[in-house]
């Protein structure tokens, strides 16, 4: 038994002493280790499959090499928002397969559990989509590529008041996201001189919305604005909201652009027609960079697979280790990435994205879309923008 | 108030119309089969493509449908269930969650994760005022769905040979093998119809929920709901109870938005305490 033990604590001394020796002699030869933490199975697998062909079309456009360093991508399956896995998983990413940056977070849950694996091993982590707004106030080792939801509801609200709205009424789906959308509608709203006279939150597995938009219809609000996440949820709301009539009724409809996602617009059909929507990014961005976007990813993975944004920010992830680690010169070693990350600006298919040097979150144009159906297919056409939008719950720290 | 209650009765169609077939598996039959929803979806994806990809009319997706979830049902009936009929309720619960864990793969593997795209046909779509109310013409359509299926089974059941010879086998198998019934194929079909009636239920129900790979999981809980406060083996129960649980749903969202959801739960476990085996128990099982 002593001599088991004695010869285990001597081979870990010696793995210990090699893998100093090879952290010394680490340079940019070394492949740079990225871990991926996302969702590939269960109801939410397409945002694992988007950020995968996100970072495919990068690493193709660029010879497979980001600052330099080529680089290989070790990709771990949460199964959707699972905070314990997650935690578990960048574990293992970090100790046993020594990755040097972070990546994927497809929930907010996932996201949160990470920072403070972060902050203790000082790797570099960089958010692809969770989307709640103190996500990187967990830990000065994250950063957001992605947006907030707050980040796309506070233009909306906007808009809303610009286009004379006065009266509104807020429906959210009943979890983090939701509530954080009707805080941050309320709040921009009410400020510019609307008032919202009804507001409801929805369970997240509801199968029928007849209830709650025949109860609006009664109340009868000048608009409603609405926050579902993607998925299931919003066409189910917007069958209901066109079978009773609302439009008719003359109630107007607003939501953020996750009820017209473009993975599920396809499936949602008609009913999502001339729904105007709040977010950063359409499939349908008229940039030259984005058409370019477009044309590739669709030469990659066929017609059928739409890039959404999920895809967009997994590029631009990409795009920022790789701008990153031109700066550091291939050191990913955590303070300096972080360093060099802040304030990095460049131009994403989206449109101009930039790191705020201060919280680490984006800071991007918010478009305001209207869905159409163009050359058959049904896309959100951009037609006003909100330049420069921060993430309005930090923007009080800045 | 009129309108809360139509919407609810309507509701409660689509679950009767998912859940009914369960009750006859389960009830009749004696099996937990758990993966009714796995049916289900068979049903709603053969609607879909069907009438999405090949352009086939509404009427005839969902009679495919039918047929193509009593189809599913014959071969696992076939290849697995019959094994199980005499076996342990828990033996028959992990081999039906493996079966709704098999069919989400596949289901994912084939079609993708996304949901399936679905479009009513305009004949469905919209408003007709009746007696005074706006109401849904899907959800009209349901109604009569849910009333036909019902009439169909009451009178299957009870006033066919074939009801007859289901109901013996049910009670007692061995003497029902004793006068000649062939009990074995008997299930067989009471099976298939049960599987097939999910697979309808889950046509119908693509006007209203969402398709994907996750519906057999994310639904059970309203088909157990439905056939558990209902009585499982009957066919009224389940009705009267899809009934209620639809217009408590509806109403208690409508009236109370802030606790609405739940209304149902609260709702079902005062049935149960009340009706422990069922609005409607089965004879026999007291």
């Amino acid at each position: 038994m002593t001599t088991m033990t004695k010869r285990t604590v001597l081979s870990t001394l010696l793995l210990a002493g090699f893998g100093l020796l090879g952290s010394a002699a680490q340079a940019a030869d070394e492949p740079l280790r990225i871990g991926l933490i996302a969702t590939y199975s269960g109801p939410y697998a397409d945002y694992g499959r988007q950020f995968d062909a996100g970072i495919a079309l990068y690493l193709k456009e660029h010879g497979g090499k980001v600052g330099g360093r080529t680089v290989e991508i070790i990709k771990k399956d949460t199964a959707g928002p699972a905070p314990d896995a997650a935690k578990r998983i960048a574990q293992e990413l970090i100790v046993r397969d020594k990755v040097n940056v972070l990546t994927g977070l497809d929930f907010s849950p996932n996201a949160y559990a990470v920072g403070a694996i972060a902050t203790q091993a000082k790797i570099p982590t960089i958010v692809m989509n969770a989307a709640s707004s103190a996500i990187t106030t967990s830990s000065p080792y994250v950063a957001r590529l992605s947006f907030t939801v707050q980040q796309v509801t506070d233009p909306m609200a906007r808009y809303m008041l610009k286009e004379g709205i006065k009266d509104a009424y807020t429906v959210v789906a009943d979890y983090a996201s939701g509530v954080d959308a009707e805080t941050a509608f309320k709040k921009t709203f009410t400020a510019g001189g609307g008032k919202v006279s009804g507001e409801v939150r929805t369970p997240m597995n509801n199968p029928d919305f007849s209830a709650y938009v025949q109860r609006i219809k009664d109340a009868k609000p000048q608009a409603v604005f609405f926050f579902f996440p993607s998925g299931v949820m919003p066409p189910a709301f917007l069958k209901v909201w066109k079978e009773r009539g609302m439009e008719q009724a003359g109630i107007k409809l607003y939501a953020t652009g996750e009820a017209t996602d473009d993975s599920y617009l396809d499936a949602t059909g008609d009913v999502a027609l001339g729904l105007v929507t709040s977010h950063h990014y359409s499939f349908a961005h008229p940039s030259p960079k984005n058409q370019k976007f477009v044309k590739d990813f669709a030469a990659d993975n066929g017609a059928k697979l739409r890039p959404s944004y999920f895809a967009v920010t997994a590029y631009d992830a990409m795009a920022a280790i790789d701008l990153t680690l031109q700066k550091t010169k291939g050191d990913a070693s955590g303070d300096k990435f972080m360093d060099a990350l802040r304030g990095l600006r460049f131009e994403s298919p989206r449109g101009p994205i930039e790191v705020d040097p201060l919280t680490r979150d984006i800071v991007q144009t918010v478009y305001i879309r209207k869905t159409e159906r163009v050359n058959g297919q049904l896309v959100n056409v951009e037609f006003d923008k909100f330049d420069r939008v921060k993430d309005p719950a930090k923007e009080s720290s800045n | 108030m009129g309108i809360v209650i139509f919407d609810g009765v309507a509701y409660g169609m689509l679950l009767f119309l998912i859940g009914v077939g369960l009750s006859i598996t389960m009830g009749l039959m004696n099996f937990v089969n758990l993966a009714h929803g796995s049916f289900a979806m068979v049903g709603g994806y053969a609607a879909s493509v069907l009438m999405n990809r090949w352009g086939l009319g509404f009427g005839l997706s969902l009679a495919a449908a039918f047929v193509a979830a009593a189809l599913v049902g014959a071969v696992l009936e076939f290849v697995f269930y019959r094994r199980l009929y005499r076996a342990h309720p828990l033996d028959q619960v992990l081999l039906s969650i493996g079966v709704v864990f098999v069919s989400m793969a596949a289901f994912t593997y084939f079609f993708g994760p996304t949901m399936q795209p679905f479009t009513l046909p305009p004949a469905l779509d919209g408003q007709v005022a009746l007696l005074g109310l706006d109401v849904g013409r899907y959800r009209l359509f349901l109604i009569v769905c849910g009333v036909a299926v019902l009439a169909a089974l009451l009178l299957g059941l009870g006033k066919t040979r074939y009801g007859a010879m289901v109901r013996a086998a049910v009670d007692n198998q061995r003497v029902a093998g004793g006068t000649g019934i062939h009990v074995q194929r008997l299930f067989f079909l009471t099976f298939s119809l049960g599987c097939g009636l999910a697979g309808l239920g889950g046509a119908l129900s693509l006007g209203m929920l969402g398709l994907e790979p996750s519906f057999p999981l994310k639904y059970l809980v309203y088909f157990l709901m439905v056939v558990c406060v209902g009585g499982a083996g009957t066919v009224t129960g389940p009705f009267i109870a899809a009934l209620l649980v639809g217009i408590v749903d509806v109403a208690g969202k409508y009236y109370l938005p802030e606790a609405g959801a739940f209304l149902i739960y609260v709702f079902m476990i005062a049935m149960l305490l009340v009706r422990p085996n069922g609005i409607v128990a089965k004879k026999g099982i007291a």
